[in-house]
């Protein structure tokens, strides 16, 4: 494909923006260990932590995230479709959005206006410019989602009966997926927290608050991990020297990961009043079944790296592994990021059981199982993936090959050392979001070895996050011109002719899902409208 | 229809069953033993607490019921739960009954499964039984402000001296 029909700009500059906050974050996240470890004295500052614990949940969850899914997506949507960006300028001006949206929010978070976690809960409020901040950056991303959809549709116009490719078929489940996640927040925000925040009301129906933003808070990890597995599928066989064990199943993961990742949120709410036990076993119903893409992704993941192996000469039940190109940053990464989401989905297992979350919910072991699976599997396959398109946006090689493999490898071992700790102290009874360690009971003392682990886990964390973001940097600076490598996609094993409707596109999908969302969430949400129930006390917070 | 290769349609069956078990046992323990999360829908106005019967300051605290079952209310509010000090029979059904008078917090004993978000507008209630005696921290688990780490309680489980 022409270079100059690639969106490289759109691509590079979002992508920039994702990582240098993505270090900024990342820093503030080392910061907080240290500071809670309370191995400094002259760092204990209660008003700095959280202001920090804010900020940084904000700029990993929502800032790097939405910027590199973003870019990612514009670049996908034109290699895979081989086609130019449908109206560049629409992008721009999302782009612009999204920044002047988070410049807002950043003026609230570091001037102390907005220590509101980045769960921002009410009745606790923030300054006005941080709700207004956060809805900017959702409609600058809606830009996005109208693109992908349109090229998606075009495409589909201009080659009847033929199968959408997978990247362009996983980006739109996303952005369809996006879509569903952000009207819970998106109304919780406008209706609720926006007036509250200028004034024009006094308070807020809490319990309503709570359960728009558990629409939100879960399928928002499916809208992250997408990006990752579409990385697994489409760049990982192919990184390894074979082929995609199977496409077909690859979009039934997808679109099973949209269906039951949005109607599942009352798992946030298994603790709270305010939602009958019913409708949360419903939610947990749901829950369990969006572990079945992801047994499916790690098997035909896992399958087409033993066949790339055999291809290159691996024998042995498990023999294969070692014919594995171990020094190919993608593969490497892969392996990683399925070892840690198998130990991730296990923690997830738990916090999903019905009855058995009251052990672990609201204790460190929270942090620590989303630290795993997001920080792990999910990060560092964006790493994976930037190493890899980094060559084809900029032209240049990558600056090294040796350091982005030892930066994926500190990462992993990082990971480790920073949440299995973290998960023992949840078992142990620590409370999350805590700036220290104030409370005088025997329980507590054996903590400290465990803080000490994640201090070490947040040093290899902090030295991999500056790797890679130098590594990227001295490439687009330094590298040697090389050409813009074309970005290669896995062919399948049995390539993909024709396919019934439902696998090809979202009408039907979407029909389900919004009676599926009616379900689990129409009464849960109206019964605030029916019962009489009390705002909480407007006493300003 | 589609292809599905041999092997990956067993690993399908398989993932299948591996729900199947995993949410047989959770709606055994749910229905045969009930065993749920709070979940009562109680509401109470949070700006009025000290004007209710419930949750009025000279009412709270530990009560035994008559049939030898504890009840205990208490009020969340920053940064503290009050009252701040309870004593509670160990192998005894207790009923928690909490109310929050300001924001959101977070109540859990560790090692305990007696946990619940407090949540203002709504009264929370959890039922269980700690079966080992000793000094238990009680704490927020929920971020309620600068403060937030400071708010916690002491819970002493005393041993059970009507089955021994």
């Amino acid at each position: 494909m022409n270079n100059n029909a690639k969106p490289v700009g759109l691509a590079l500059t979002h992508m920039w923006v994702a990582f240098a906050v993505f270090l900024l974050a990342a820093v503030l996240g080392f910061y907080q260990v240290l500071e809670r470890a309370e191995l400094i004295p002259a760092l204990t500052w209660d008003e700095g932590y959280y202001l920090s614990v804010t900020a940084h949940g904000v700029i990993m969850a929502f800032v790097f995230t939405t910027f590199f899914i973003v870019g990612f997506g514009y670049y996908t949507a034109a290699t895979s479709l081989e086609r130019s960006l449908w109206n560049p300028p629409l992008a721009w001006a999302g782009f612009w959005t999204m920044m002047l949206g988070v410049l807002l929010a950043v003026y609230a978070l570091f001037t102390g206006q907005a220590t509101v976690l980045y769960t921002f809960y009410p009745p606790m409020t923030a300054h006005w410019t941080f709700y207004v901040g956060a809805a900017l950056l959702v409609v600058g991303s809606i830009a996005w989602i109208v693109i992908m959809i349109v090229m998606t549709w075009q495409w589909k116009k201009d080659n009847p009966g033929q199968p959408v490719p997978l990247p362009m078929f996983g980006t739109t489940t996303n952005a369809i997926l996006w879509l569903w996640t952000l009207i819970g927040v998106a109304v919780e925000v406008v209706f609720q927290l926006i007036p509250l925040s200028l004034g024009w009301v006094d308070t807020v129906d809490v319990g309503l608050a709570r359960t728009l933003f558990a629409w939100t808070l879960h399928p928002i990890v499916y809208f992250w991990l997408i990006p990752a597995y579409l990385a697994l599928y489409m760049f990982v066989p192919k990184a390894a020297g074979g082929r995609l064990f199977s496409d077909e199943m690859a979009r039934v993961a997808f679109i099973m990961l949209l269906i039951f990742g949005l109607p599942i949120g009352f798992h946030h709410l298994y603790m709270d009043p305010f939602q009958a036990a019913g409708w949360k076993l419903l939610h947990g119903f749901g829950t369990f079944m969006v572990a079945i893409p992801t047994l499916i992704t790690g098997f035909t993941v896992i399958a087409s790296l033993e066949l790339a192996a055999r291809l290159r000469g691996g024998k042995g039940l498990f023999g294969w592994l070692k014919a594995l190109p171990w020094n190919n940053s993608m593969v490497l990464a892969a392996v990683l990021a399925l070892l840690l989401l198998t130990a991730g989905g296990f923690g997830g297992m738990i916090n999903a059981s019905y009855a058995m979350n009251a052990m672990v919910h609201n204790t460190a072991w929270v942090p620590g199982h989303f630290h795993l699976i997001f920080g792990g599997t999910t990060v560092i396959m964006y790493f994976a993936i930037a190493y890899y398109l980094w060559p084809s946006l900029t032209g240049k090689t990558l600056y090294s090959e040796r350091m982005a493999r030892t930066q994926l490898w500190l990462w992993f071992i990082g990971i480790l050392v920073l949440t299995l700790p973290w998960h023992a102290l949840g078992l142990m009874g620590q409370p999350r979001r805590i700036a220290s360690i104030p409370y005088d009971t025997p329980l507590v003392q054996a903590w400290d070895p465990y803080e000490y682990g994640m201090v070490l886990g947040g040093v290899i964390m902090t030295i991999a996050a500056a790797l890679f973001v130098w590594n990227l940097f001295m490439t687009h600076r330094r590298g040697a011109a090389a050409g813009h490598r074309e970005v290669e996609y896995a062919q399948p094993v049995h390539p993909v002719l024709k396919l019934p409707g439902p696998l090809n596109g979202f009408a039907l999908w979407n029909w389900i899902l919004a009676v599926y969302m009616i379900v689990d969430f129409g009464a849960p949400l109206l019964q605030f409208f029916f019962i009489e129930t009390f705002d909480a006390t407007s006493w300003g917070w | 229809m589609i292809h599905i290769d041999p092997w990956e349609k067993t690993w399908v069956y398989i993932v299948g069953l591996l729900i199947v078990v995993m949410l047989g046992s959770i709606l055994y323990t749910a229905f045969a033993n009930s065993i749920h999360p709070p979940s009562n829908v109680e509401t109470i106005d949070s700006a009025s607490l000290h004007l209710s019967k419930e949750f009025a300051e000279d009412n709270l605290g530990v009560k035994t019921r008559a049939d030898g079952s504890v009840t205990v209310t208490m009020v969340a509010a920053r940064y503290g739960f009050y009252p701040q000090r309870i004593e509670v029979p160990a192998n005894t059904p207790i009923r928690f009954r909490i109310a929050s008078l300001d924001v959101v917090h977070g109540l859990h004993i560790p090692e305990t499964n007696l946990a619940t978000m407090v949540i203002p507008g709504f009264v929370s209630e959890v039922n269980t039984t700690i079966p080992k005696p000793g000094e238990y921290p009680l704490f927020c688990n929920e971020y309620c402000g600068l403060g937030h780490h400071y708010m916690w309680s002491r819970v002493t489980v005393t041993p059970d001296t009507t089955t021994n």
